[in-house]
């Protein structure tokens, strides 16, 4: 099967607005009898559902969670960026869509990309009118701020929480669909599975977390919203419950997977403590606007900070990059701070951290500045960690926190399995090999609110849907067959360690290997023990309980086992791409100096991997990325 | 750090529950209350137990999944804080913990620490929203907002819906999250339309679905993570009967 | 999920809009706002006592001459009353109900005692204030000291009230009462704002410190009398003896 993105022919300009005037539409009167499922409630899946259902298509949403209220989007602190220029600054669509394009290490699909930039306006628009309490003037406008290195100010947000203000947003306007008994919701059930008949995405089947019923959907189109699989790392920034089974058991059904190993790795995160850490938390990347980053000269210099003289400190960042300094882009700050820790010089428990030191700047600008820039953070530091940043520095540390890979889907957001749709951090779209800062709810709601809206319409009205058939009962019988078959089989192996510590090795073995820093004989270790270690889960995991009622352990082994599939393809996809790019630094690939050197000539592509039966047997495609609008450049901080 | 810890163990929404105590050991004073938990069910796994049930997700205070009442106080003695945002230094070395589910009729126990908290839901599905289609909106700027609206509508959607206002109150009332719920938008301009039938039909739900009434006792403020403040019920007190008066609130 | 819960049965126009709890506590506060006025007022005429026999009985003779304008504010004061104590017993049954389940360990961070047991010094203050009718009213209790008549052939009301308070018995219930009165009315009175909706931050400062203002004037005020009784300023007239 060849890769199709199925762009809209034109300028780029053009595309979109193309795409929706030659675009086939369903009459009013029939999108009742269509039936669509949407699977997760986040900033993309709840505006997805909302959307369709506002159109008038029957809607069935499903998530894992108690309420489609708490999905992950809620956690995003910083903002939400739209090119709407109120502050006079010249930022245009053009700008957000040249922004993001370099931002994402010319990884990603230009078309796709400048059709975000283009609805970025419209969705504050929209967040306005729902009722979004974005931060304002004292004259009553919008207020932006300027955010993630770029020049221009143009992220809207809502105090330190504008993942939540927009998640309550599509969960407001959701939620009147359900009054409305446009959308039937499913709460804690979570999807185990995909069904196909005929070549198309026709169903799902759900497991029941509270009773353990599993049970089959039909339905016309299926949309995948369940974001990205950061915890394939274990400790990151993602809710503990944020997983990746909905979108491998599509990937095994059929859908590609495009790019696995881009992850994001956010440079100010507060280190792990100890054996016991559960997550890592992260703090805005603003405080590197005024905070020195710095570790002791000297290896395993166990001195408190205070007492370490200015002579024998390395600012690094500020050595190395004399023009950014500590404001050097997160994929160069995060993997500078593991050069020095992996160097002996990290400091604080296990050494891996770095200082965050606002000494010179309270110095230079006193506390109470400090204070009402940073307050919060500061708080939330010394809640976390019980030390004081404002005497002693902040240890930060890079974590996991956003995946830029995920399910292949062309211009129309429809994965490899027709009827099968993949929208927000799920799909591998819009942000390359590094995703600019408050561009991750952009694009959420972007695809939930005004893409798949359109784009599904068109599926619907371009293709022949007849109705399930004795074909289509089967096959929704035995998937369904199937996810009991798996939950069975967890909990009859009654082995002797626990899901925790199988996830937590794993972990490991895929950050320092398939990390910020990768090479080849680490990746193909890598393979070699994360099979090992799969093989040994498999015989010896200890599942307590039974599958018949709410058990959170055998919930967790099960998503516990598709990351071991899923650290596998990243690892292969890893080593397959012999170039470093955006946050991706592959050891055989730097320029002399050290820096990250990315292969134009090789890899200027998506790479889109093919289950077929096993994964060290996925096959991969490629769907070539042309650059016509924005030409392909180095990107130098020096 | 070592605790003994008192927990309700349940095994179903209809069967009795009790305190089973079990001895924590070997706890860091950097632990959050919730990996506390995940250590202790670790434990109770070797011993051949089974692990408590209890819910978190986020572990940043925002997503308000987590729900326990320890010590009988919703998410534990510290001030405007979520169980997960809750470490152990909080505790003295040794102490005694009791930990039970966040307790209304309105919230069903699933199983051990997991309460259904779906009544929510349903309140905000009859009016917790701005009628708008995707596609009507004007400019983001086309509104003006003053700023002391835009931030006290903000101070009310702070909410993070996990329930504790009702856990804490002495009557299960449910007041402060909805009057949040209608303060976040009767305080803004877009949502003047549909303000006193928005506060009548969620009051009308919350009252179908067996929350107590008010009492003004304030106990809800105390303990909501985000420090929400009651003077969002006096709004919502307001806003219900002039509603009333005006004949707002039918389908 | 679908709203659930039986369907709706037709309720009349006014049972629709009372029905509510909100509305319920409508009827409580505003209620309750009617007999604060009435225990300010009725405060007023008993502090007459510090005046002397004459002028709390030409007070009780001025009361009886209104003649129906007195059953007209007697029947509006037991209507009021009633309507106070059956809501606020039907509010705290629903109360009840919402936690079918009690903690086993339940701390308070913030609530007051006061407020917390609302439903308790409301009941001890009805009966109180049974017990103090059929004293002072009906003449049921000491019925030794409610057929007094004074020089001027007016029932001798001041003399009655005296005579009782010197029972140290009915003083030390009267005081007791007046305390629970003023936990009741410490949280009752600042409570009320709330309940309407007068309560917006500019003016909660000032709702949330006149509760206890008031209640403590108003018992202080009551209390004085007892205790005015048992110091002796308060004396019976020449010519009554124990």
């Amino acid at each position: 099967m060849t890769l199709d993105a199925r762009i809209p022919p034109g300028d780029i300009k053009d595309k979109w607005t193309r795409f929706q005037s030659e675009m086939k539409l369903v009459n009013p009167a029939n999108k009742r009898k269509y039936s669509v499922i949407v699977v997760g409630a986040g900033l993309a899946g709840a505006s997805a559902a909302a959307t369709l259902a506002e159109l008038g298509y029957h809607v069935e949403c499903f998530v894992f969670h108690d309420s489609p209220r708490r999905a992950h989007s809620i956690a995003a602190q910083g903002g939400i960026n739209a090119a709407k220029n109120y502050q006079n600054d010249g930022d245009s669509v053009w700008r957000l869509f040249y922004d993001t394009v370099k931002g994402g290490d010319f990884r990603a699909r230009e078309a796709n990309v400048y059709r975000l930039a283009e609805i970025s306006t419209s969705i504050i628009d929209h967040c306005v009118a729902l009722g979004v309490p974005f931060a304002r003037e004292y004259g009553g406008t919008l207020a932006n701020r300027s955010f993630g290195g770029v020049q221009v100010s143009r992220t809207f947000y809502a105090r330190g929480q504008t993942g939540q203000q927009l998640l309550l947003g599509a969960y407001a306007t959701l939620s009147r669909q359900i009054g409305l008994g446009q959308v039937r919701m499913h709460t804690r059930s979570e999807m185990t599975d995909v069904v196909v008949v005929d070549g198309r995405a026709r169903g799902i089947v759900t497991r029941n977390l509270v009773t353990g019923e599993i049970s089959s959907h039909r339905a016309d189109a299926v949309v995948i919203a369940t974001g990205g699989y950061s915890n394939v790392f274990f400790l990151s920034t993602n809710a503990k419950g944020s997983n990746t089974s909905a979108i491998w058991r599509a990937h095994k059904r059929g859908a590609y997977f495009g790019n696995p190993c881009y992850t994001q790795i956010h440079p100010t995160c507060i280190p792990a403590v100890g054996e016991q850490q559960a997550k890592l938390t992260l703090m805005s990347e603003s405080l590197r606007n005024d905070g020195r980053i710095w570790v002791p000269k000297s290896k395993g210099d166990k001195r408190a900070a205070s007492s370490i003289p200015e002579s024998e400190r390395d600012y690094y960042l500020e050595r190395k990059y004399p023009s950014f300094g500590n404001l050097a882009p997160r994929d160069i700050a995060s993997r500078s701070a593991k050069e020095v820790c992996d160097d002996g010089r990290g400091v604080g428990p296990g050494e891996r951290g770095v200082y965050l030191d606002f000494r010179d700047a309270i110095a230079r600008l006193g506390r109470p500045v400090i204070e009402e820039r940073y307050g919060n953070l500061f708080d939330m530091y010394a809640k976390i960690t019980g030390e004081d940043p404002y005497n002693t520095p902040m240890r930060i540390y890079p974590a996991p926190h956003y995946t830029m890979g995920g399910l292949w889907v062309d211009y129309n957001l429809m994965s490899t399995v027709p009827g099968l749709f993949v929208i927000g951090e799920a799909n591998f779209s819009d942000h390359g090999a590094n995703r600019l800062g408050a561009s991750a709810l952009m694009q959420g709601l972007a695809d939930g609110y005004f893409i798949l809206p359109s784009t599904i319409g068109n599926y619907f009205a371009s293709s022949k849907l007849p109705a399930l058939g004795a074909d289509g009962e089967k096959a929704l019988a035995s998937a369904a067959d199937e996810s009991r078959a798996l939950f069975t089989k967890l909990v009859n192996i009654k082995g002797k360690r626990a899901v925790d510590s199988y996830h937590r090795e794993l972990g490991t073995l895929m950050w320092d290997r398939c990390g910020m820093g990768r090479n080849a004989p680490g990746l193909n270790d890598a393979i070699q023990r994360i099979g090992a270690l799969r093989e040994e889960f498999w015989t010896n995991v200890n599942v307590p309980g039974s599958s018949n009622d709410l058990n959170m352990s055998l919930e967790y082994a099960a998503r516990v086992a598709d990351y071991f599939e899923l650290a596998e393809l990243m690892c292969m996809d890893a080593l397959h791409r012999e170039e470093s790019c955006g946050g991706h630094f592959r050891e055989e690939s730097q320029t002399p100096d050290g820096e990250a050197r990315r292969d134009d000539q090789q890899f200027c592509y998506v790479g889109a991997w093919e289950y077929t039966g096993k994964v060290s047997a996925s096959r991969l495609h490629k769907e070539p990325l042309s650059f016509d609008n924005v030409h392909l450049v180095e990107r130098s901080y020096k | 750090m070592e605790f003994t810890i008192r927990v309700w163990r349940q095994a179903g929404p209809g069967s009795k529950g009790e305190l089973k105590v079990y001895r924590a050991n070997n706890v860091s004073a950097d632990s959050s209350f919730i990996e506390m938990m995940t250590e202790l069910n670790i434990h109770l796994l070797e011993m051949g137990d089974e692990p408590v049930a209890f819910e978190a997700d986020c572990l940043e205070g925002i997503c308000g999944t987590c729900s326990m009442m320890i010590d009988g106080v919703a998410h534990g003695p510290e001030k405007g804080t979520t169980t997960c945002q809750l470490f152990m230094r909080s505790f003295k070395d040794g102490a005694t913990i009791t930990v039970e589910p966040f307790r209304a009729g309105a919230f069903p126990v699933l199983k051990d620490l997991v309460v259904d908290r779906s009544a929510f839901d349903r309140i905000v599905q009859q009016g917790g929203f701005i009628s708008v289609n995707t596609g009507n909106a004007p400019d983001g700027n086309a509104v003006l907002v003053p700023k002391d609206q835009a931030e006290t509508s903000m101070d009310a959607a702070e909410c993070i819906g996990c329930g504790a206002c009702v856990a804490s109150c002495k009557n299960g009332s449910a007041m402060l999250f909805v009057s949040a719920k209608a303060a976040h938008f009767a305080n803004l301009p877009q949502g003047q339309a549909e303000r006193y039938r928005r506060t009548i039909l969620m009051v009308e739900q919350m009252d179908k679905e067996g929350f107590g009434a008010c009492t003004n006792q304030y106990e809800c403020e105390a303990v909501c993570p985000k420090e929400i403040s009651v003077n969002f019920i006096g709004q919502l007190n307001r806003d219900y009967m002039v509603g009333k008066l005006k004949g707002a609130g039918g389908k | 999920m679908a709203p659930s819960g039986p369907a709706p049965q037709k309720k009349s126009a006014l049972g629709e809009f009372f029905g509510s709890s909100i509305a319920q506590k409508y009827i409580v506060a505003i209620t309750g706002l009617l007999l604060v006025l009435f225990v300010i007022v009725h405060l007023v005429g008993n502090l007459q006592m510090f005046a002397g026999q004459d002028a709390v009985n030409q007070y009780a003779v001025m009361l009886r001459s209104m003649g129906p304008l007195l059953w007209v504010a007697r029947i509006g004061l037991i209507v009021i009353f009633v309507l106070h104590v059956s809501t606020a017993f039907r509010l705290y049954r629903r109360n009840r109900a919402a936690r079918p389940t009690a903690y086993v360990t339940q701390s308070t961070v913030q609530a007051s005692i006061a407020s917390r047991t609302m439903i308790f010094s409301g009941s001890f203050v009805f009966l109180y204030i049974i017990g103090h009718l059929l004293h002072l009213t009906f003449g049921l209790v000491l019925p030794e000291h409610a057929h007094l008549v004074d020089s001027m052939g007016r029932h001798d009301v001041y003399s009655m009230v005296v005579l009782g308070f010197q029972n140290k018995l009915v003083s030390f219930f009267y005081i007791a009462a007046m305390l629970v009165l003023w936990s009741h009315l410490r949280h009752g009175i600042s409570s009320m704002f709330q309940t309407v909706g007068v309560r917006c931050p500019r003016v909660a400062p000032f709702t949330d410190q006149l509760g206890p203002l008031l209640a403590t004037v108003i018992v202080v005020g009551y209390i004085a009398i007892p205790l005015g009784v048992l110091a002796g300023i308060i004396a019976l007239p020449p010519g009554v003896t124990p």
